[in-house]
């Protein structure tokens, strides 16, 4: 049925730390890798080594410059995937029961074999998570490794996605959501991780931690010109270039 | 959004289809077509009947599993999808039983009034739960109003409205006399097109002057500098109807003139001034303008409908 469960057991996602992805891409290569032999195998690609390789991927990563009102900008590295909302109102849109949303752990995941590829789902996502096989027919999305975290083939410490595992700045952090004592959960309240577009009131269950505020004294910030002030220092200058310096600060 | 030719399709026949049969059995009831000449009845309820089975079936072209079609009438508890299906399929055996009445019972009177009641609400409903589809979609703000599914309300009933005149008009009957029911749904089209095209953009720069929000960090200008790896990701290539959206402001003046003022002038004024003989030559083109018109219209609803998605690509 693709109506919402009322409330899920727990609210398993992913929480997100912006301050520390450094946008090497390490976590959408290995989303790719794990679920094109995974739940919703293959992913497949439309010229993948040609000049416009495209292709089925559950994980993206976007660069912007961010600059704050006052004027100072620094890059983002921005990971983009399905946010397993609690609002997902991809279910709720789908008209044959493909897609659903369980209620043990809230993830969100698609019937392929229901699916009739009418993609309206793909309109519904505010996130653009859903990505449409255009060979296979039908919706794909990120299942969070759901055959990696119950995968009892695994050791303990690999049932984790395939994205959190591989993240080597660990910027990537996997938890219950629902579980305020949990690690993901004193994470968001201490860093006061946010939603996406809490607008759309889809009310997502992973979280992004924003990027710590680096403002002020020793700002790089090529706005105030700050980053070459200490080249530009002059006082330890003597002899014949301290009197010239000297000499020249008179001038007016 | 990408319109789907198929969906454009749809959306266009099924409009008028279901326009005749909202309006056909009013205008029985209200004495402004003659239910005793089954000839006209054919020429009304079977294009009708067809155009909406057209368009049921043109819907499912662009599914990736249209042999999985079946599957789209079970959630109708909470999918508009699946509603319109139901609604789609519900709205077939009255509107058979009226076209059994008008056309090979020759009269349509006691119980197969009931038929029409249930031709006209069902038909409505059909068109409502279609522009539902659409007035649900929060990610895309130009959708996302009541307006949506005015539009689909007032769009139908007007196209089937100047097909009922022509054919009407045809049989010897003279369009003076659906005048008024032509001012009203002109009016109401106008009406509900106008208040839609003033909104979108509007609503579409509320999203996007707080793009910050879209990558946790409200406030703040952001600027992309790097797609991700595969470019551009499922949903924004289905964005990119970039014909109709570069000139999507000549296009809405066509689709304006076309689907409002022709019908304005030839369908609510043009009656009062020709004589009959002379008036077919009128009323033909003018009910091919319209529809010409509401493809336009279609297509500029799907072409100019921005998905927020595009804001993580750097859409303004």
């Amino acid at each position: 049925m693709t109506c919402l469960p009322e409330r899920t057991t727990r609210k398993l996602g992913l929480v997100i730390d912006l301050d520390t992805c450094v946008g090497c891409q390490a976590c959408v290569t290995n989303c790719k890798e794990w679920n094109t032999g995974g739940h919703m195998a293959p992913l497949t690609d439309t010229n993948p080594y040609g000049a416009e390789a495209d292709g089925v991927w559950f994980n993206r990563v976007h660069s912007y410059e961010v600059t704050t009102p006052e004027g100072n900008s620094q890059s983002l590295h921005f990971p983009r995937s399905c946010l397993h909302c609690d609002d997902a109102a991809c279910v709720t849109v789908c008209p044959t029961g493909a897609s659903y949303k369980r209620t043990s752990d809230g993830i969100v995941l698609v019937d392929e074999d229901k699916c009739i590829g009418c993609k309206l789902c793909s309109w519904a996502c505010p996130y653009g998570a859903r990505e449409y096989d255009v060979f296979e027919g039908v919706m794909k999305k990120c299942t969070l490794c759901v055959d990696r975290i119950y995968n009892e083939n695994l050791d303990q410490e690999d049932r984790v996605p395939a994205c959190v595992l591989t993240c080597p700045t660990g910027a990537r952090h996997y938890g219950d959501l629902s579980d305020p004592q949990s690690d993901v959960s004193r994470l968001v309240r201490k860093r006061d991780g946010r939603d996406l577009m809490p607008e759309m009131g889809y009310r997502p269950t992973n979280k992004y931690l924003p990027q710590r505020e680096k403002s002020g004294e020793g700002s790089t910030s090529p706005r105030n010109g700050r980053a070459l002030a200490p080249l530009e220092d002059t006082s330890g200058a003597s002899g014949l270039l301290g009197w010239v310096d000297r000499m020249l600060e008179r001038m007016d | 959004m990408h319109p789907a030719a198929s969906v454009i399709l749809f959306t266009t026949a099924s409009g008028v289809g279901y326009g005749i049969l909202a309006l056909a059995p009013l205008l029985v009831a209200y004495g402004l077509l003659p239910d005793d000449n089954p000839w006209l009845g054919g020429a009304l309820m079977l294009p009708a009947l067809g155009l909406v089975t057209l368009g049921l079936l043109s819907s499912t072209f662009h599914l990736g599993h249209p042999e999985r079609a079946w599957r789209a009438l079970s959630q109708w508890k909470s999918s508009w999808l699946s509603r319109e299906g139901v609604m789609a399929i519900i709205s077939y055996p009255p509107a058979l039983a009226y076209t059994y009445a008008w056309v090979i019972l020759g009269a349509v009177d006691g119980p197969w009034v009931w038929a029409g009641f249930a031709t006209v609400m069902t038909a409505l409903g059909t068109l409502f739960t279609t522009g539902m589809i659409y007035r649900s979609l929060k990610p895309i703000p130009a959708w996302a109003t009541d307006w949506t599914v005015t539009g689909y309300l007032t769009l139908g009933p007007l196209t089937g409205l100047v097909v009922i005149i022509a054919v009407a008009t045809g049989f010897g009957l003279h369009p003076v006399r659906f005048q008024a029911v032509a001012i009203i749904f002109v009016l109401a089209a106008a009406i509900a097109k106008n208040a839609y095209w003033s909104r979108q953009h509007k609503a579409w720069d509320e999203h996007a002057q707080n793009n910050g929000a879209a990558v946790a960090s409200p406030g703040n200008a952001v600027r992309s500098i790097e797609w991700p790896h595969t470019e551009a990701n499922y949903v924004l290539k289905e964005m990119g109807y970039r014909v109709a959206r570069k000139h999507a402001e000549r296009l809405r003046r066509v689709a304006r003139n076309l689907l409002l003022v022709a019908p304005a002038a030839i369908f609510c004024v043009l009656p009062s001034i020709l004589p009959l003989p002379y008036l077919i030559w009128a009323i033909i083109p003018g009910a091919l303008l319209t529809l010409a018109g509401v493809l336009v219209e279609r297509w500029l609803f799907f072409a100019e409908a921005k998905h927020v998605v595009s804001l993580y690509y750097g859409a303004d």
